[in-house]
C-alpha cells in the first residue's frame, strides 16, 4: 500500500531515514491515477507479451480433452471413465475451453490490451506521417552508419540537392530544415503495415461475433429418396439474432449416394480407406429445381446458405409385421457407423405394435462371424451386409423422456428370449430375409440396403468479414516485417584548411538494419558526378 | 512403368538419399572437428590469456580463436565514438577458413556437394511417389515428412550459395537424416489415393506453404540453438569449435531473419487451412486439434516477435520462445497426428 508519511517530509528522503520502519513509500494514487496504472499495465508490452504466452497455453488442454460443442458424446463417455477428474475437470470448464470464462478473459484482456496500444500509436502514426523529419543531428560522424563525402568547393548545396533526388526516387520524405543540412525519413509503411495487422485482428474477431450472432446450421440424415426441408432439421442451432425468416426456404431430396472405398491397396491403414462420396440430389429453391451433386469438399451453394456432405451411412428398409401380416413399420432405418468399416449401431422402434416392440443392435455392410462369435464388418462397402439384433418389449418411450434414435431406452422393456429361455433371442437377417418373432409377435424383414447422407446446411455472413481481415493482417504483417524504418541525415561542412567542401551523409534505423551501409554505398554511387560509376541520373 | 514400380523406385530414390545424406553428415561432422582449436592453439591461448593479464583481457575476450571470430562483427553496431569505417556492401565476411587444415576444408566442400546430391535424390523421390499416385505427395504423415525435409534441404542448400553455412550443415542435415529414417520405418504408407476431404486443390496450397514454414521454422530453431550456445561460449570466453563460428550477434541477426521469413508463411498455412477448412468440414474453425496447435504455434512465435522489441526482454529470452514454438512444431506433427482425435487423421496409420 502506498502511502504518504505523517510529517509531510519529502518521500524519498524521508524513506531513507526510517528505513527500519518504512521501507517504501511511494507517492499516493488516486482512484483515476490507479485507473491509469492499471491502463498503462494492462496495454504495456510486457502485459501483452505475457496474456499471448498464457492464451498458447490454455488452448492446450482443449486438444487434449475432448470438447463437448466438437463430440458431446466422447466428453460424457470421458467423464464416465473418470469419475473423480471428469467432474471437476468439467467444473473448471476443460471440456467446454473455448467457451470458458478463463479463456475468453485471456483473449478479452489480449484485445483490450491491443487496442489501448494501437489506437495511440496510430495517432502518433498518423501526426508523424504529416510532420516532416527531424532536424539534422550535429555530429553526424557520431553515428554508427556514415559516410563522409569530399566534393567541390562549393558544390554542397548541389550536392545536396542531387542527395535530395537519390532519396525520394528511393520513395523518402526529405526536408531541409536549414541551409547545409538535409533529413530523410522512409518506410513509414513498416508502421503502418503493423497498425493495419493489429487493427485487422479486430476485425477477425468482429467477423467471428457476426457469423455466432446472425449465422446458423442445421443437420439432418436423409436416406435415398428421401426430401428434407428446413423444418426437417434433426438438430438446428440459430445464433440469437436468427429470426425464422432468415432461413430461406428450400427443400432438398437425395435421389442417389455413392461411396467408394479402397480395395487395391491392403495394408492397414489404407484398406478400405474412403475415396468418394457422391450425393446425387435435387434442390429446389424459390420453385426451381435443379439437379446437381454434393461432395466433400464440393458444397451447395444456395441463395443464402451452404449444402455440405459431412456424413454417410447405411439405412437398411426394414418391416415389421403383426401375426396377421399387417405392416407396423416399414422404412429405411439409419444406423450410424461406430468405426471405419462402418459396423453401424441402431434400433427400430414398434410403436405400432401393443405393447411396444424395439429391436436394436448392428448393421454390418460386410458381415462375417469371428472366430470368438461375435459379428464383425470387415470392410466399409455393402458386399455382404446383415442385421443382427435382439428384441425388446413393453413401454418405447418411458415418461416422453428425450432419447437417441440410435439406441433403446430398455428401462421399462424386457428383453425377447429364446425358446428355452436360456440366452437372448438373437436375429441375423440378410437383405431378402423374413423371420417370425417367438410368441406369436409377428414378423420382421430385411428388405434392403439404402445409404443415407449427412447434411448440415449452414449460414455465416460474418465469414467475408473474417477473411477480408485475415488476408489484410497477412498483407500488414509482411509490410512490417519487410520495409526497414530509416531515416538518412546529412549535413554540408565547409573545410577550411584544403578549401574543399566536405558533406557527411549517417543513417540510421530504429531496431538493428543490416542495410544500411549498402544504402549509404548506394547513396553514394548515385551522388557520384563521375559518370563511369554513377548507375542512374 | 506401373505406379506400382514408380513407387518402388520412389523408395529406391529415398534410400539412396539418405545415404547420400549419412555420408554428407559424416564429411560435416569432419569439417566441425577441423575447426576445433588444435591442442597447440590451446595450449597458445592459455599462454595468451596468462600473459595477457592487462586490463585490455576482457576486450580481447579470451584467446585468439575470439578475437578472430569478433572480427566479423557487422560495423553497424552502434560504438560512440566510433571510428570512421569503410562503407561496405553487407556483412563483412572473414575468411573462415583461416587456420583451418586444407583437409577439413575439402571434408567442408565435399559436404556441401553431397547435400546437393542428395536434395536432388529426393527431389527425385518425391517426384516418382507423386506421379505413382498420381497427386501431390502429401496425403499422409510419411509423404508430408519426406517433403518437409527436401524443404529444409533445398532451403538450405540454396541458402548455403548466398553464405559459407559449412558451420551449419550438420545442424541441419542430422536431424533431416533422423527425420527422414523415422518416417521410413514408423510412418511409412504404401502409395494409394487420397480420402475424400483431402480431394481438394487446397491441399496443395495449405500443405506446401506448411511444410515450407516447417522447413524455414526449423533452420531457425538451429541457428537459434547455436546462438544461445555461441552467447553462453562468448560469455565464458571459453575455447571452443564454436569460435570460429558466426558469432553471437550474426546468429541471432539470421534466427530473427529466419523467424520473419517463416511467420509470414504460417499465418497464410493458418488461413488457407480455415478457408479450406470451410469447404470441407463446412466451418472455417472447428477447434480440431491440429487446428488448435497450428493456432499455439502462430501465437507462440507471435510472442518470440514480441518478446524481440520488448524492453526488459533479452534477446535470449526471445530466442527460448522461438524454440519452445518449434517444440510446438514437433508436438503438432508427431503427438497431435498420432494421439489426438480430431478430423485431421490423415497420418494413414
Amino acid at each position: 500500500m502506498p502511502r504518504i508519511t505523517d510529517d509531510g517530509t519529502d518521500p524519498v528522503t524521508a524513506g531513507t531515514a526510517g528505513r527500519s520502519t518504512d521501507p517504501v513509500t511511494q507517492p499516493t494514487l488516486d482512484a483515476r491515477g490507479w485507473l491509469r496504472f492499471l491502463w498503462r499495465q494492462l496495454t504495456s508490452m510486457r502485459t501483452a507479451l505475457f496474456l499471448l504466452l498464457m492464451l498458447a497455453v490454455a488452448a492446450v488442454p482443449g486438444s487434449v480433452f475432448p470438447q463437448r460443442n466438437i463430440d458431446a458424446t466422447r466428453t460424457a463417455d470421458w467423464i464416465a471413465d473418470h469419475p473423480t477428474a471428469g467432474p471437476i475437470l468439467d467444473r473448471l470448464g476443460f471440456f467446454d475451453v473455448y467457451s470458458s470464462p478463463w479463456f475468453a478473459s485471456i483473449y478479452l484482456l489480449l484485445f483490450i490490451s491491443l487496442v489501448g496500444c494501437v489506437l495511440p500509436r496510430t495517432r502518433v502514426h498518423w501526426d508523424a506521417m504529416r510532420q516532416p523529419p527531424p532536424r539534422t543531428p550535429a555530429r553526424l560522424e557520431r553515428l554508427a552508419t556514415h559516410s563522409v563525402l569530399e566534393v567541390e568547393a562549393g558544390a554542397g548545396e548541389d550536392t545536396l540537392d542531387r542527395l535530395e533526388r537519390a532519396l525520394r526516387r528511393r520513395r523518402y520524405r526529405v526536408h531541409r530544415h536549414q541551409p547545409g543540412t538535409l533529413s530523410a525519413e522512409g518506410g513509414y509503411l513498416k508502421e503502418t503495415g503493423n497498425l493495419v495487422f493489429h487493427l485487422a485482428l479486430i476485425g477477425i474477431i468482429v467477423g467471428v461475433a457476426a457469423g455466432h450472432l446472425w449465422g446458423w446450421k442445421g443437420d439432418a440424415i436423409v436416406p435415398v429418396g428421401q426430401t428434407f426441408a428446413k423444418t426437417r432439421f434433426d438438430t438446428f442451432a440459430p445464433g440469437p439474432w436468427v429470426g425464422d425468416d432468415d432461413v430461406p426456404p428450400f427443400t432438398l431430396r437425395v435421389d442417389d449416394f455413392t461411396a467408394e472405398f479402397e480395395d487395391e491397396v491392403t495394408t492397414e491403414g489404407q484398406f478400405g480407406m474412403p475415396r468418394d462420396f457422391t450425393a446425387y440430389v435435387t434442390a429446389t429453391e424459390n420453385g426451381v429445381a435443379r439437379e446437381t451433386i454434393i461432395k466433400v469438399n464440393a458444397p451447395l451453394e444456395l441463395d443464402g446458405a451452404s449444402v455440405f456432405l459431412l456424413g454417410n451411412g447405411y439405412a437398411p428398409v426394414i418391416t415389421v409385421r403383426d401375426a396377421a401380416g399387417e405392416v407396423l413399420y416399414t422404412g429405411p432405418t439409419t444406423f450410424l457407423p461406430q468405426d471405419n468399416n462402418y459396423q453401424s449401431v441402431g434400433a427400430v422402434k414398434v410403436a405400432a405394435a401393443d405393447p411396444g416392440l424395439g429391436f436394436v443392435g448392428w448393421f454390418l455392410p460386410t458381415a462375417v462371424i469371428t472366430e470368438d462369435g461375435g459379428p464383425q464388418s470387415i470392410f466399409p462397402d455393402a458386399l455382404q451386409p446383415a442385421l443382427a439384433l435382439t428384441v425388446y418389449e413393453g413401454e418405447l418411450f418411458p415418461d416422453g423422456r428425450p432419447q437417441s434414435v440410435f439406441r433403446l431406452d430398455t428401462d421399462e422393456m424386457t428383453q425377447l428370449t429364446n425358446e428355452e429361455g436360456t440366452d437372448a433371442f438373437r436375429l441375423w437377417l440378410e437383405p431378402g430375409d423374413t423371420v417370425e418373432l417367438p410368441g406369436d409377435r409377428g414378423s420382421i424383414t430385411f428388405e434392403s440396403v439404402e445409404r443415407f447422407a449427412g447434411i448440415s446446411v449452414r449460414h455465416d455472413p460474418g465469414r467475408w468479414l473474417t477473411l477480408a481481415s485475415a488476408l489484410l493482417a497477412l498483407g500488414g504483417l509482411i509490410l512490417t516485417l519487410v520495409v526497414p524504418r530509416r531515416r538518412v541525415f546529412a549535413r554540408v561542412r565547409a573545410d577550411s584548411v584544403e578549401g574543399r567542401t566536405v558533406v557527411t551523409m549517417a543513417a540510421m534505423a530504429k531496431a538493428d538494419d543490416t542495410g544500411l551501409e549498402s544504402l549509404l554505398e548506394d547513396l553514394r554511387e548515385d551522388l557520384d558526378p563521375d559518370p563511369d560509376r554513377s548507375r542512374k541520373t | 512403368m506401373t505406379y506400382e514400380e514408380l513407387a518402388t523406385y520412389a523408395n529406391y530414390a529415398l534410400y539412396s538419399a539418405m545415404g547420400v545424406l549419412t555420408l554428407a553428415m559424416l564429411a560435416f561432422a569432419g569439417y566441425l572437428a577441423g575447426l576445433m582449436p588444435a591442442r597447440s592453439e590451446l595450449k597458445e591461448a592459455r599462454r595468451d590469456a596468462e600473459a595477457d593479464a592487462t586490463p585490455d583481457r576482457s576486450l580481447v575476450g579470451a584467446g585468439t580463436a575470439t578475437a578472430e571470430a569478433a572480427d566479423t562483427v557487422e560495423s553497424t553496431r552502434p560504438a560512440a565514438p566510433a571510428p570512421r569505417r569503410a562503407v561496405g556492401r553487407g556483412p563483412v565476411d572473414v575468411d573462415r577458413d583461416e587456420g583451418v587444415s586444407a583437409g577439413a576444408r575439402k571434408l567442408g566442400g565435399i559436404a556441401i556437394t553431397l547435400t546437393w546430391l542428395s536434395t536432388g535424390l529426393l527431389t527425385l523421390s518425391v517426384l516418382l511417389r507423386g506421379l505413382s499416385v498420381q497427386r501431390a505427395p502429401l496425403g499422409n504423415l510419411f509423404e508430408f515428412a519426406v517433403t518437409a525435409c527436401l524443404a529444409a534441404l533445398i532451403a538450405f542448400a540454396v541458402w548455403s550459395t548466398r553464405r559459407d553455412l559449412r558451420w551449419l550443415g550438420l545442424f541441419v542435415v542430422a536431424p533431416v537424416l533422423l527425420v527422414l529414417g523415422v518416417a521410413l520405418v514408423s510412418w511409412y504408407t504404401e502409395a494409394a489415393e487420397l480420402m475424400p476431404s483431402l480431394q481438394s486443390y487446397w491441399l496443395v496450397i495449405h500443405v506446401t506453404v506448411a511444410v515450407l514454414a516447417s522447413a524455414v521454422f526449423f533452420i531457425g530453431a538451429m541457428t537459434g540453438i547455436l546462438y544461445l550456445w555461441q552467447d553462453s561460449v562468448e560469455r565464458s570466453g571459453a575455447t571452443s569449435v564454436l569460435n570460429r563460428f558466426p558469432p553471437a550477434r550474426t546468429l541471432e541477426r539470421l534466427t530473427y531473419g529466419l523467424h520473419v521469413v517463416a511467420f509470414p508463411l504460417w499465418t497464410f498455412t493458418l488461413i488457407a487451412g480455415a478457408i479450406w477448412a470451410r469447404q470441407a468440414w463446412a466451418s472455417y474453425w472447428n477447434w480440431d486439434p491440429k487446428e488448435v496447435w497450428t493456432f499455439i504455434i502462430w501465437v507462440v512465435y507471435a510472442a518470440y516477435l514480441h518478446a524481440r522489441v520488448t524492453s526488459g526482454w533479452s534477446k535470449q529470452r526471445a530466442t527460448w520462445i522461438a524454440l519452445a514454438g518449434f517444440v510446438c512444431i514437433i508436438i503438432n506433427y508427431t503427438v497431435v497426428n498420432l494421439f489426438f482425435v480430431g478430423q485431421h487423421s490423415y497420418s494413414g496409420l
